[in-house]
């Protein structure tokens, strides 16, 4: 695994720092940065462990796909990228997660500012009940942002890069509540871009869209990725083979027993020759 | 009805007939319902204005709705409303400065920061709270309230406005907490995912966005809470001194409007002036209240309308 390694080094050089609040995005090598590092992670809930022994690599800026049948704990996993675990009581994540060489889940580190780097986009869109402007300015805002100009810039990269900027420029005073399903998730988008993030994490965020929403999120996110790491959770096979650079497979395969990855890997290569019969028996519908 | 197979298609067609029918009776019955009550709202303002007449005819409206003094058994005798009414908001402002921060502190700690039996405690405790009958509060109140008050400011007496206002606040804090514990439970998990997964504290999350998010229903807890704190009789006739001076700071004794009517029905002669004078500050105290009401009412329907939106 040359890939990993080369990942690895590159992620011992970028410490966690909480002072990244108003970085830009750049371009450029040593910028590289928000890349994941998972080893023997697992989750439980109350006694029942429901993952275990999870170990991948997730690349900087590229998307990952988490897929899976239903209830096999991918939510659960993504939630532990930005230890939005942490806000459910009675849930223990075990093993080790590492952001840019940094553990997420050492002492000194506030979960607060992990997930100013590590925004998250929900399965149904859950705008504030505000103005479209006040959406995007929310997470800015909690960085203590204030003045107008720069808000005003801020928002209009994150709607641009929500690809949303267009149908709404002229309405950011517009009740969120007043968009169509597709333009709110893609609002929520534009929220989580705004307060600049390395990675996103997304939970099926097409799943509750149309066909030419979802293909306006799939845009969207290709149009990020040399930005921003991306781990999205699908349940669309055909999605995650458009849209990620990588997949990873798991699988609960009895309920006595955790979940566990059954094969991570270059998503061509997963969806035209997997390693394991079980990812082959899911691609290709089998079961799940 | 059971469904034969030889049931032709008329005797499915006169089934259907007979759930309409039923239906309508429902409806009706509803509408019956929602009518009573606006019959029986109309007929106490009625009631109470025809009780009301002969002091209207007699004192004129005006003259007692802008008098400053209360002399109804002097010679003289003078009507005049302003220091039952003044008396009555002064005690009520207080308990509103007391309800408003602690009800919705209390209300935002239960639903957003308080979990497992902390939680059922403290809801049990509120709603024993309200179950608490309002002379026991205005024991309470004689017992601890008064003499503290009055070492506290260095008053010659405890029996003020601040004192009545402090114990009314209490009382209305039960309803103003479980009203507003509904609203702010019923605001969507989702959103509260949604701020913090940008980074924001539970604390910001709560002020941020979980508390305008229920905004519309806290307003409804704070109204209800004015209205009983404005409607509330026997704690504030224990408490407030009843003298029917208009007051100038919250340091003086005062009489509210139902304090009067309480105190001084039982004495005055069935269908004299008095009586009659007595029933009018009855029907401002309803008109206060249903100005309270509509108020509430038209706001929340504004809120209502832009969250549709
Ligand atoms: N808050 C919770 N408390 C207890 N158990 C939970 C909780 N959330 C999830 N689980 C359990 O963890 C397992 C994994 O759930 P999870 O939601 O992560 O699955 P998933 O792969 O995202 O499923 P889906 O594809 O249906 O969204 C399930 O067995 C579920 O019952
Ligand atoms: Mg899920």
């Amino acid at each position: 695994m040359v890939m990993s390694a080369v990942l690895e080094e590159v992620a011992m050089e970028a410490p966690f720092s909480g002072t990244g609040r108003s970085r830009t995005y750049a371009e450029g090598a040593e910028e590289i940065s928000g890349s994941f590092s998972l080893t023997d992670v697992s989750v439980a809930y109350g006694n029942e462990t429901v993952i275990a022994g999870v170990d991948m690599l997730v690349p900087s800026r590229a998307v990952t796909a988490l897929i899976g049948p239903s209830g096999c704990g991918k939510s659960t996993l993504l939630r532990c990228f930005n230890r939005m675990n942490d806000e459910i009581g009675n849930v223990r994540v075990g093993g080790t997660i590492t952001l840019d060489g940094l553990d997420i889940y050492q002492k000194s580190i506030d979960p607060v500012d992990l997930r100013m780097r590590v925004g998250q986009v929900f399965q149904r869109p859950n705008p504030f009940p505000m103005s479209i402007y006040d959406n995007v300015a929310f997470g800015p805002r909690t960085q203590g942002i204030r003045k107008r100009e720069e808000l005003d810039a801020i928002i209009e990269d994150a709607l641009r890069d929500a690809a949303l900027w267009e149908e709404v420029q002229n309405h950011l005073k517009k009740h969120a509540f007043e968009l169509s399903g597709g333009q709110q998730q893609r609002l929520c988008i534009a929220r989580a871009l705004a307060t600049r993030p390395e990675v996103l994490l997304m939970d099926e965020p097409a799943s509750a869209l149309d066909p030419i929403s979802t293909q306006q999120i799939e845009d969207t996110i290709a149009e990020l990725k040399d930005r921003v790491t991306i781990v999205i959770v699908t349940h669309n096979m055909q999605q995650a083979a458009r849209i990620s650079d990588q997949t990873a497979f798991m699988l609960r395969e009895s309920m006595d027993q955790p979940a566990h990855l059954v094969e991570v890997g270059d998503t061509k290569r997963m969806f035209t020759n997997p390693n394991d019969k079980r990812t082959e028996s899911y691609i290709t519908g089998r079961f799940g | 009805m059971k469904v034969t197979p030889t049931e032709t298609a008329g005797q499915r067609l006169g089934r259907t007939t007979r759930r309409r029918a039923a239906e309508s009776v429902v409806r009706v019955l509803i509408y019956a319902a929602g009518l009573l009550s606006i019959v029986i709202l109309l007929a106490i303002a009625v009631f109470l204005f025809v009780e009301a007449r002969r002091s209207i005819a007699e004192v004129g409206l005006g003259t007692m709705l802008t008098g400053t003094k209360w002399f109804p058994t002097g010679t003289p005798k003078i009507f005049g409303f302003l220091p039952l009414i003044i008396g009555s908001l002064m005690v009520t402002g207080v308990a509103l400065v007391v309800f408003v921060p602690v009800g919705i502190g209390a209300a935002v700690y239960i639903s957003e920061f308080s979990a497992g039996w902390l939680k059922e405690v403290t809801k049990t405790v509120i709603e024993f709270m309200a179950a608490v009958p309002s002379v026991v509060y205005g024991f309470l109140g004689v017992a601890v309230l008064i003499p503290w008050v009055k070492t506290a400011f260095g008053l010659t007496s405890g029996m003020t406005a601040l004192t009545g206002g402090l114990v009314l606040g209490v009382m209305s804090l039960p309803t103003v907490i479980s009203i507003s514990e509904d609203a702010l439970h019923a605001v969507p998990d989702a959103l509260r995912q949604g701020s913090l997964a940008l980074g924001n504290t539970r604390w910001q999350t709560a002020y941020k966005v979980v508390v305008p998010s229920a905004s519309s229903g806290i307003f409804a807890g704070v109204m209800l809470g004015l209205g009983r704190a404005i409607g509330e009789t026997m704690a504030v006739l224990m408490l407030t001194g009843n003298a029917a001076v208009i007051p100038t700071n919250i340091f003086e004794s005062v009489r509210t409007m139902t304090g009067t009517i309480a105190a001084e029905m039982g004495e005055v002669v069935f269908g004299g002036l008095h009586y009659s004078v007595l029933f009018s500050v009855g029907l401002v105290l309803f008109g206060i209240t249903f100005v309270i009401n509509l108020a509430a009412d038209l706001v929340l329907e504004r809120q209502r309308k832009r969250w549709r939106r």
